[in-house]
């Protein structure tokens, strides 16, 4: 769906001036806008399904079955540790978005590198966590506020870890296929996606971590 | 740990012999038709020209088949249901009550999921891009990804036919009796995959249309200029982006529980079961206006196009259809009045039911004016138009009379509520479906259907629609509830035995829409649509030979005016004609096996978790993974036909065009 060449060829000579000024609407979008809408509908339809975690989490926090209770459990200090992590990750992916608008292979890799290191030190605190909280007894099995957890905030690791994988294939690909068109337009859309996972992260900073302690 | 995990001889129901013999003809049929196909060397030609396509119209197509094949599967369930009734009055019936509970919950299912939807799917893949005046959707490798992943579901759903069993659950899976405790049986797990999978594909036919819509229309198509079609496929497909994902969840939340004995619904430990039903509806009650606005699209260009007149209202349905897309994410709760959420609750879900009620009103009286003043031409196409407006209203307003919380508590649970949405679905979506594929089958394949014998499918259809469903709607006011095995009143057993009366009037119907295919293939000379336009039609697809060209334009047209209508293809018909047309070459998406590949692994891995065969699941994710990769290394995406070629196949276009041009022009000179 190349657009812009199409006009020039369109028309019987001549009429091509005229005809375009009467075009209220001007034909299909160019590919890197049709891929990164298509995306962020994508990232809707995710936040779609987080939100029914989301909301399963808020409906079943009673559901603690005489088991640990959230301010028992979390410990805030290692989630601000994550949420530092993963939000400078997310910077990192930014400064990479940079280094990719200068066609800049060195500090594309690097800073990519550095995202994908945060990410995993995410992950491992994460796991630490959720290992922690098992050999405490406190497994998903227990009750269904501790199910409504594990469920809510190992998605949201599940997504970190897919996004992992994908990074590590775009860094793959960067390498092998250098800066065109459509290397761009999928970073763009692995960058929606890395940026999306923190928006969700800030929900459950607040909702799970802050909101079951503090209350 | 065995090595194929659950998975043992006693699968197979060698003591069952209806399911026995049923899935062994239909396996044979299947190895019948794959050894015909590789005899007569097709093999290669479907793999090429079919099962690889990226091309919509192919897809659509091949939606549509499956969408059939799956109908006529439901349908059968349908016959044992209808006839076990008929029978079952203070006798056991021939079917035992485990076996008959898996044959209503694959009912529903196959219904909804694998017949309805992909129905619906393949109309909108079919016609929404060449409406729009472009050359295929946003992302074409995706949209044979979506069909492979719904044909997977309904494969594995068909699977436990014959290896282990459906479902007991009816076509929700309720909790707590979907929990492992209660059904420890595969039933259950069938569902749930199968649904898993083909839910991601109609999730990336919704993200892949709604992307067609609001970013590839061709040069002038403003919103306002959109055909209905358009309209409602952009409405149906924002619900399914706003809905499939919370069916997707619900749906892990069911597995979780099952697999690793989470507390998401269960009795103890804190566990929610209404909290499901809470769920599971709100992606429900969205889910049957996913199915019938695209239908609602279809009656739309139908009754314009035999009425001979621009749509009645056209801003009033565009506000009517989008109005309907919001409202029915403020409805999920009627479902289940009886859950006891208190009257002010109910009273507010009530209103927003008989709110949603009134766009759907204003529409029907939309098409009623549009046929007010116009020359009516009573094809097939607009006699199920017709016929749905006349059965919608009735569903319509038993549908009101249930929103009314009090009248609900009393006809809940009843076949009072069956006939209500059997009413609105097949009423609806399934007329809608029938009036759409008669309508652009011409434009699919170049000849049309045989009008005589749609006309018997048609009559048949609605008398024994009629005939089946009326008596449902008395037995449920008599009081009997669903999903009965066998019953022992004797006031229900005269209206069990009209309605399986209406099933045969409907297995007869059947026939003649099978029939019609086949004398309409065997006719096909005498069928032959030779202008593109057989119907003097008004959007842009009838400007097109049929079957248009893989890439549908040579040139886009290009829209103005007003009118979206009339005036639309006439003016594509005299750009298409114009001389001196320069043609560009035109890029064509690549034939991909993507598709195919991944619906592969999808059922390889769907089977392996149903049977908990973890090596294979693990493989079949691998292999998932590396679909992933060849795809996202395949650079190739698209392949160039040169302007010598796109102008040889404009040429070979031109009489047709041309005919339907004076056509046009000669009906605007009467008009």
């Amino acid at each position: 769906m190349s657009a812009p060449a199409i006009p020039a060829a369109r028309y019987p000579s001549g009429q091509a001036a005229a005809s375009e000024q009467a075009t209220a609407h001007g034909g299909p979008a160019a590919r890197r806008i049709v891929v990164g809408y298509g995306f962020w509908l994508f990232i809707l339809s995710d936040i779609v399904m987080f939100s029914v975690f989301f909301a399963t989490y808020v409906v079943l926090l009673v559901g603690t079955a005489n088991g640990p209770t959230p301010a028992a459990l979390f410990d805030l200090r290692n989630t601000a540790l994550e949420t530092a992590l993963l939000l400078l990750s997310s910077f990192c992916c930014g400064l990479a978005s940079m280094a990719v608008e200068r066609r800049n292979q060195l500090w594309t890799q690097i800073t990519l590198a550095v995202t994908g290191l945060l990410g995993m030190g995410f992950i491992l605190l994460e796991a630490r966590e959720f290992a922690h909280m098992a050999a405490e007894g406190a497994t998903p099995q227990r009750s269904a506020f501790l199910s409504a957890f594990f469920t809510l905030v190992g998605c949201h690791g599940l997504h970190v870890s897919l996004g992992l994988v994908w990074l590590a294939t775009t860094m793959a690909q960067f390498l092998a296929k250098g800066f065109r068109q459509s290397m761009r337009n999928r970073f763009y859309c692995f960058s929606l996606f890395w940026h999306a996972l923190d928006i969700i992260w800030i929900g459950i900073f607040t909702i799970v971590y802050l909101g079951g302690t503090m209350a | 740990m065995r090595f194929l995990g659950r998975l043992t001889w006693q699968a197979i129901p060698f003591d069952q012999p209806i399911p026995l013999l049923s899935g062994a003809f239909v396996v044979l049929v299947l190895i019948g038709i794959v050894v015909w196909v590789i005899v007569r060397g097709y093999l290669p030609y479907l793999w090429r020209e079919w099962i690889t396509s990226v091309d919509h119209k192919r897809i659509g197509v091949m939606y549509c088949v499956l969408g059939l094949v799956m109908l006529l599967r439901g349908f059968i369930d349908a016959i044992m249901m209808r006839s076990q009734q008929a029978i079952a009055y203070h006798a056991p019936g021939y079917l035992p009550p485990e076996h008959y509970d898996q044959i209503f919950s694959a009912h529903g299912t196959v219904m909804i999921f694998f017949g309805a939807m992909p129905l619906i799917i393949g109309l909108m893949n079919f016609a929404v891009p060449l409406q729009l005046g472009v050359r295929d959707v946003a992302f074409p490798t995706f949209n044979s990804v979506s069909l492979w992943l719904t044909a997977s579901g309904a494969l594995l759903v068909n699977a436990s036919l014959v290896i282990g069993e459906f479902a007991r659950t009816g076509w929700l899976p309720f909790p707590p009796l979907s929990e492992f405790k209660y059904l420890p049986s595969v039933g259950v797990d069938y569902y749930c995959w199968a649904l898993e999978i083909s839910g991601v594909g109609t999730l990336l036919t919704g993200i892949n249309f709604v992307t067609t819509i609001l970013k590839i229309r061709t040069y002038g198509m403003s919103y306002g200029r959109m055909p209905m079609f358009c309209w409602t496929a952009l409405a149906s497909n924002l619900l399914i982006i706003a809905a499939f994902p919370v069916l997707t969840a619900t749906l892990a939340m069911v597995l979780l529980d099952r697999y690793l004995g989470f507390h998401f619904f269960s009795n103890d430990a804190g566990g929610n079961p209404m909290m499901f039903n809470n769920l599971i509806w709100a992606w429900g009650h969205p889910e049957v206006y996913i199915l019938v606005l695209p239908a609602f699209g279809v009656f739309s260009e139908v009754v314009s196009t035999f009425s001979g007149k621009p749509l009645f209202g056209y801003r009033s349905m565009v506000i009517a259809t989008m109005a309907i897309c919001i409202i029915s994410f403020t409805v999920w709760l009627h479902h289940f009045f009886t859950m006891g959420a208190g009257g002010d609750v109910n009273g507010v879900f009530g209103i927003a039911t008989m709110i949603i009620a009134v766009p759907t009103g204003a529409k029907i009286f939309n098409w009623l004016f549009t046929m007010y003043g116009g020359r009516i031409r009573f094809t097939t196409p607009m006699l199920w138009s017709v016929a749905f407006m006349l059965t919608f209203v009735i569903g319509g307003m038993t549908g009101v009379l249930l929103a009314l919380p009090p009248a609900d508590f009393v006809v809940h649970n009843s076949l009072f509520l069956v006939a209500h949405f059997h009413n609105v679905i097949v009423g609806g979506t399934i007329f809608g479906v029938f009036a759409g594929i008669t309508y652009w089958f011409p434009k699919a394949f170049g000849f049309r259907l045989d009008e005589n014998w749609g006309k018997a499918a048609f009559w048949t259809a609605f008398l024994g629609f009629w005939l089946t469903f009326l008596p449902l709607y008395i037995a449920g006011l008599l009081g009997m509830t669903r999903r009965l095995q066998h019953y022992d009143v004797a006031a229900w057993h005269p209206w069990m035995i009209v309605s399986a009366f209406g099933v045969v009037v409907l297995i007869i119907s059947a026939g003649c829409q099978v029939w019609q295919i086949v004398v309409s293939i065997r006719e096909r000379d005498r069928l032959r649509d030779r202008t593109g336009d057989p119907w003097g039609a008004h959007t842009l697809e009838w400007a097109t030979p049929s079957p248009p060209p893989s890439f549908n334009y040579p040139i886009l047209p290009d829209v103005e005016g007003e009118d979206p209508y009339w005036g639309m293809k006439r003016k594509a018909l005299q750009e298409a004609l114009a001389e001196n047309v320069h043609y560009a070459p035109v890029e064509v998406p690549r034939n991909s096996p993507t598709g195919f590949v991944t619906g592969f692994f999808a059922t390889t891995i769907g089977f392996a978790m149903i049977w908990q065969i973890w090596w294979l699941a693990a493989l079949g994710l691998l292999g998932a993974y590396a679909v992933f990769v060849r795809f996202a290394w395949w650079e190739i995406s698209e392949v160039e036909i040169e302007e010598d070629e796109v102008a040889r196949i404009a040429q070979s276009e031109r009489p047709a065009l041309e005919e339907s041009l004076q056509a046009a022009l000669a009906a605007e000179q009467t008009a």
